[in-house]
């Protein structure tokens, strides 16, 4: 410590070393990642079947988990490969593929009323999340194949087994 | 005068056009049979005619329904067969077709007049040209009256007429400059007028010094300055329409807008010639200049043929097949379409029919991976590095293919044919293409799908919130208020 020239040296890196300390601390709390966004991103690149297999009640539910990182990418079978990138994409993460335990990747189906056996009961009307069925209690139903995600929610409340996905 | 704009990257090909030129442009027979594609290059039209019911020559058979599909007219006098499924040239290889039986007579439509050109303003002519059906005869189908109606709303400055042709094998638009000089520029004025354009240039390559002669003199004999002819140098694809403008007007479309965005409208010289044709007689568009062509046709030449004629009858009236056709492609050599047969019908679209012989069909070898010499990037008329793209391509994201600029990709084929590794690029990004169009699709399926699902979540917990308060209601009811009612 007999130098004194390594004194202002000392003092220009504490300095350097608090300011750069002050700025990260001021940084890790105003600029955070906007933690609302993600589930936001997530969810718009899922497929809106409602269907639940990836075992969350619904897409938005399963993309909030993966924004919490419950949740893994590749639980999505309507998605299927296509999703997964997607969001192997937009996390910074490996595509792969879909875990068979949720289901396997099907071609886009749609729910198809049999109009002989429908009864007319109505009980397939509020499953269908995005309402793409019309009827009323003892009329014929039909399901409005444009509007359909495939999600075959309508299929176990039907009394009769008249709905088929194809 | 030599054009002010730049010139983007582009090869020099063996332009196969001589043996078609040696002929004059003559009509092809009309078909005893017609078969018109509901899908003319841009979508499926609704037919508004039904089997049985008498057609004349120009009657409209079907009306656009969605998207930009343009009017079609019947092509022959007759009674329709049907409505069915056919070959067309379609990607699909097959789609609805309205078949007509023609009575011989070529009666026309009563209905169809000459138009009164002079007491037409700009927003009737573009209505009246959208209600001819004529469409981007170039081989873009677009419906003319949406092009010049959009234009128009920009206030476009200058009007681009491509006459480049740049791809090899094709010269109806050659044949056409030659012989109908003064169509193309009566179309011209017409569409100047539509759109407001202060002034016109129609861009010719340097290899069809006849046409580009035929236009000066029809030009100087009009004595229009707004007007003006000038020759580029014959560089493959010169007539795409983002190297064309470049290099007529020196401005570059921007990749994410069109033209009419930097004031310029690019129309064929076929579409004019077809505006033309309309305003001397009022007669819609059904019919249009083709080359039928290649080493396997007996004498090439353009015809100007019906649209709906078996392209079979059009190889037939050039002479018939010689040698052993390999391949019968719709357009040219470059970004046309293979066929799997002549059982198809010609459409709006179909600029070229190439019948091609071993002679023509050079053999391209296996394909070998990529050295990444790039040579496909230098070639790139769109400025793109197809190495990387096919690179993105290939490992299926579609993100960084999005990124590479594959929306871009004008599919010309440059970098298939400059590869030493002979990929087939070309046909990967068209794929490719595809893809992403679909995927898009499925987006906005998914997107739509959301809003129904918040919606019917939405109507739930009302529903759920007017029960309690019904519920709320009736024990208010039954405590006390309601005590005064008497049970039935």
């Amino acid at each position: 410590m007999s130098d004194p020239t390594v004194l202002p040296a000392i003092a220009v890196g504490a300095a350097f070393a608090a300011g750069m300390g002050a700025a990260l601390g001021w940084a890790a709390t105003r600029l955070r990642p906007d933690e609302d966004r993600l589930p936001e991103a997530i969810n718009a690149l899922l497929p809106q079947t409602q269907c639940g297999q990836c075992r969350y009640p619904g897409c938005r539910p399963y993309a909030e988990a993966i924004a919490r990182g419950e949740a893994d990418i590749d639980q999505c079978p309507p998605g299927g490969e296509a999703t997964v990138h997607a969001l192997a994409d937009l996390l910074g993460r490996k595509a792969k593929p879909v875990d068979p335990q949720y289901g396997p990747v099907s071609q886009r189906v749609v729910a198809v009323i049999d109009e002989e056996r429908c009864i007319g009961c109505a009980l397939c009307l509020p499953a269908c999340p995005v309402d793409a069925i019309i009827g009323a209690p003892r009329f014929m139903h039909t399901v409005i194949g444009s509007h359909c995600t495939g999600c075959g929610l309508c299929v176990p409340p039907c009394p009769v087994d008249c709905i088929e996905l194809r | 005068m030599a054009p002010p704009g730049r010139f983007a990257d582009g090869l020099r090909l063996e332009s196969h056009k001589a043996r078609a030129m040696r002929h004059r442009l003559r009509a092809a027979a009309a078909p005893a049979c017609a078969v018109i594609a509901l899908d003319q290059g841009r979508g499926d039209a609704d037919p508004v005619v039904g089997p049985g019911d008498r057609v004349f020559v120009g009657t409209p058979i079907a009306r656009p329904a969605s998207g930009v599909a343009a009017t079609i007219h019947s092509p022959v006098c007759g009674i329709v067969r049907e409505i069915a499924q056919r070959e067309t040239a379609a990607p699909a290889g097959s789609g609805p077709c309205i078949v007509i039986d023609s009575d011989g007579s070529d009666a026309r439509d009563p209905r169809i007049a000459a138009p009164a050109l002079e007491s037409l303003g700009p927003e009737d002519l573009i209505a009246r040209i959208l209600e001819a059906g004529i469409v981007g005869l170039g081989g873009a189908a677009y419906p003319t009256g949406v092009k010049l109606a959009t234009a128009r709303e920009r206030s476009v400055e200058h009007l681009v007429l491509n006459g480049a042709e740049c791809e090899p094998w094709i010269c109806c638009d050659d044949a056409l400059m030659r012989e109908r000089a003064d169509d193309i520029l009566l179309g011209t004025r017409i569409m100047m007028v539509t759109c407001g354009a202060r002034r016109a240039t129609i861009a010719v390559e340097d290899d069809k010094p006849e046409a580009i002669e035929a236009l000066r003199r029809a030009s100087s004999a009009l004595g229009d300055d707004r007007l003006e002819v000038v020759a580029l140098p014959a560089l493959y694809p010169a007539g795409a329409e983002g190297p064309l403008l470049l290099a007529v007007t020196g401005l570059e479309v921007p990749h994410d807008a069109f033209p009419p965005s930097i004031g310029l409208l690019c129309q064929n010289v076929g579409t004019a010639a077809a505006v033309a044709s309309w305003a001397r007689s009022g007669e819609p568009c059904i019919s249009r200049v083709v080359t039928v062509t290649g080493s396997g046709v007996g004498e090439p030449a353009n015809l100007e043929a019906r649209i709906g004629t078996p392209l079979a009858a059009l190889v037939a009236e050039c002479g018939g097949h010689r040698g052993e056709p390999r391949r019968l492609i719709a357009g040219g050599s470059m970004t046309g379409t293979a066929l799997a047969t002549d059982d198809v019908a010609l459409t709006k679209a179909m600029n070229c029919i190439l019948v091609a012989t071993a002679l023509d069909l050079v053999p391209r070898g296996e394909e070998m991976p990529c050295i990444r010499c790039g040579d496909c990037a230098s070639a790139c008329p769109a400025g793109l590095l197809p190495q990387q793209l096919l690179r993105a391509v290939t490992s299926g994201v579609t993100a960084e293919a999005g990124r590479y600029g594959l929306a871009d990709c004008i599919e010309c084929g440059c970098c298939d044919y400059v590869c030493p590794s002979r990929i087939p690029l070309t046909s990967r990004f068209r794929a490719a293409r595809a893809e992403a169009r679909a995927l898009a699709a499925d987006r906005q399926r998914a997107e739509a799908a959301r809003r129904r699902f918040e919606q019917h979540q939405r109507r739930l917990a009302m529903q759920a919130e007017a029960e309690r308060q019904a519920f709320e209601e009736a024990r208010r009811l039954a405590r006390g208020d309601g005590a005064g009612r008497s049970d039935p």
